[in-house]
């Protein structure tokens, strides 16, 4: 595999970068074609959703990046390392569709662990831990336990956790997925609010056609038998979104665009 | 506290029926040994004869002899002892001695339970070593998991009074003086298997993204062991140990009954098993229960507070 530099002056800056990204599953039943051909660029700062009906490779391509799972074929860059360079460079934060919380440590303790295991100081994981339970709105529920928090606050608590330590890359694996509508939509609201403070790169898996639409700047759609990207549409949506902003035309377009591109690739069949 | 009588209200519910079937037991038990001493003391029993009565059931001698099935509930070698008789015979050689002292007399429960108890304890503190260290490497191992998982079902198949007496053979033959230490071997035995499988259980229970979570942060084998595994396994392994102190307990009992061991609760047992003493049988098995029912007590009470202690929903 050549080595690749993405050390790019002008902006904006190569994050993640995938060309002809192939990942083929050998089951019982024969090869699984997860992947085909993916080529996708995702820039520094960008908020990229992958939505797409079940096994069109949406999740598998974020675990790829993640190094948890090895492409078969084609190349996949992380900050210009490979995934699994990357992945011990601790270049992101993933946030699983379970909080995952563990039941016998505290939100703070829960949000420590990631601290723990890559050596902070006693000092500054207490700074940290301060700061992370503020941006998600948590103050106060630090010595709590998982099972006394609501889903909806398990799930920031677990993204507090992804974002405790210096990664300017957040990979969700549909974080909102088993919450409900309301809470869900407060949680977009909060996670863009986050994203603009935090200015991170975010690859977002999602199941939600008016998730993706309100939450990114660039939306890929997959369909699946093999997994590919069928569409990648750029959002023509402003950067400041309210919630009502869902019901406006411009918005409604761009959903009405992603529709067509799952049809087009078969996902409603 | 209305909590605590809803949940003893049940247990002794149970308790008094058992104790009922118990005393209703007893006359047909004793009837005979009752009648032979009523016809030595000059009473005229029908049939006559002790050899004769034995063509006779029980219930027909209790019936052409009526008056004398109370005298079965009051006998000095009764075939079974009433649970009061039981009770007494405790009383006698647990509290009463103690009381005057002499607990650690050669015909105290309480010296023999301790003999029993120590055992036990080293038998579990050795088989729960076995069975955690047996489970890390099932976990981590898959030579270990192919090759040790099914010896140790294999092991749990082998009649443990068939084995125990050999443990005590080669023991002796290798020059171990310290009776305790065959009869610890023959505990741990049969106390390592539950711990190893709860415990093979319980490393193994947290969920795949939560090791995958452990990987994104590039943490390293023993630090998933520590932080995920190992808590993760608690209350399996608590589990485990609860089961794994009363199979203990029966084993070091096992392990004394072939050995012509002359302490001992399974020395006592066998003992009246020997001298025709049914109540001595009787004190020494209740013994081993409230024993038994003691140490489960005290691993129940530790597992509450550990769990508890780590802030796991009780």
């Amino acid at each position: 595999m050549q080595s690749q530099q993405f050390v790019s002056e002008d902006a904006p800056a190569t994050t993640i970068e995938a060309n002809g990204l192939n990942l083929v599953f050998q089951t019982g039943d024969g090869p699984v074609h997860a992947l085909s051909d993916v080529d996708l660029t995702i820039n520094k700062g960008d908020f990229v959703s992958f939505i797409g009906p079940s096994g069109c490779g949406k999740t598998t391509f974020l675990r790829c990046i993640a190094g948890l799972e090895s492409p078969t074929g084609g190349v996949l860059s992380v900050n210009g390392m490979t995934p699994d360079e990357a992945r011990r460079a601790r270049a992101y934060g993933y946030v699983f569709q379970h909080a995952g919380l563990y039941p016998w440590r505290t939100i703070g303790g829960n949000i420590r662990l990631p601290l723990e295991i890559m050596g902070y100081s006693e000092a500054e994981r207490a700074e940290r831990v301060t700061r992370v339970l503020d941006m998600v709105d948590l103050n106060g529920f630090e010595k709590k336990h998982p099972w006394q928090l609501s889903g909806g606050m398990q799930q920031r608590a677990s993204i507090a956790r992804a974002l405790a330590f210096d990664a300017d890359i957040l990979l969700m694996d549909e974080p909102f997925g088993a919450l409900d509508e309301i809470v869900r939509d407060h949680l977009n609201e909060q996670l863009l609010q986050l994203w603009a403070r935090t200015e991170k790169t975010i690859a977002f898996v999602t199941h939600s056609i008016p998730e993706a639409v309100y939450l990114s700047t660039r939306i890929v759609v997959m369909s699946p038998r093999p997994g590919r990207i069928t569409d990648v549409i750029e959002s023509p949506l402003p950067k400041e979104r309210p919630l009502d902003l869902r019901e406006t035309p411009e918005f409604l377009e761009v959903a009405h665009r992603v529709r067509e591109g799952l049809r087009a690739g078969h996902s409603y069949e | 506290m209305v909590h605590a009588m809803r949940s003893v209200i049940p247990v002794l519910t149970v308790l008094g029926v058992l104790v009922a079937i118990w005393y209703l037991a007893v006359a047909p038990m004793n009837i005979r040994v009752a009648l032979d001493q009523a016809e030595r003391g000059g009473a005229t029993i029908v049939p006559e004869g002790s050899v004769e009565r034995r063509a006779v059931s029980v219930w027909h001698l209790m019936a052409n002899n009526a008056s004398h099935v109370k005298a079965g509930y009051d006998l000095d070698r009764p075939r079974l002892p009433t649970p009061a008789q039981v009770g007494q015979e405790l009383w006698k050689t647990t509290g009463a001695m103690a009381l005057k002292g002499r607990a650690w007399s050669k015909r105290s429960l309480i010296y023999h339970g301790w003999i029993t108890l120590q055992s036990t304890l080293w038998g579990f503190v050795l088989g729960t070593s076995l069975g955690i260290i047996g489970a890390v490497a099932i976990v981590y191992s898959r030579v270990a998991d192919m090759s040790l998982m099914p010896w140790a079902i294999i092991s749990q198949t082998i009649p443990i009074v068939a084995l125990a007496p050999m443990i005590i053979v080669v023991s002796s033959q290798l020059g171990v003086e310290n009776r305790g230490l065959p009869k610890a071997i023959i505990s741990a035995y049969l106390c390592y298997f539950p711990v190893l499988v709860g415990m093979v259980k319980g490393l193994r229970a947290p969920e795949v993204s939560q090791l995958d979570l452990l990987k994104t942060y590039d943490a390293t084998g023993l630090q998933s062991f520590l932080k995920l595994r190992l808590p993760a396994s608690v209350p399996y392994l608590f589990t485990s140990l609860k089961v794994g102190i009363a199979a203990a307990l029966v084993g070091t009992i096992v392990g004394e009954l072939p050995t012509g061991a002359i302490s001992g609760l399974g020395a006592r047992i066998l003992i009246g098993d020997q001298f025709g003493t049914p109540l001595a049988i009787w004190s020494a098995l209740f013994a081993a229960a409230i024993l038994a029912g003691l140490l489960v007590t005290l691993l129940d009470l530790t597992q509450r507070l550990a769990v508890g202690r780590m802030g796991m929903q009780p």
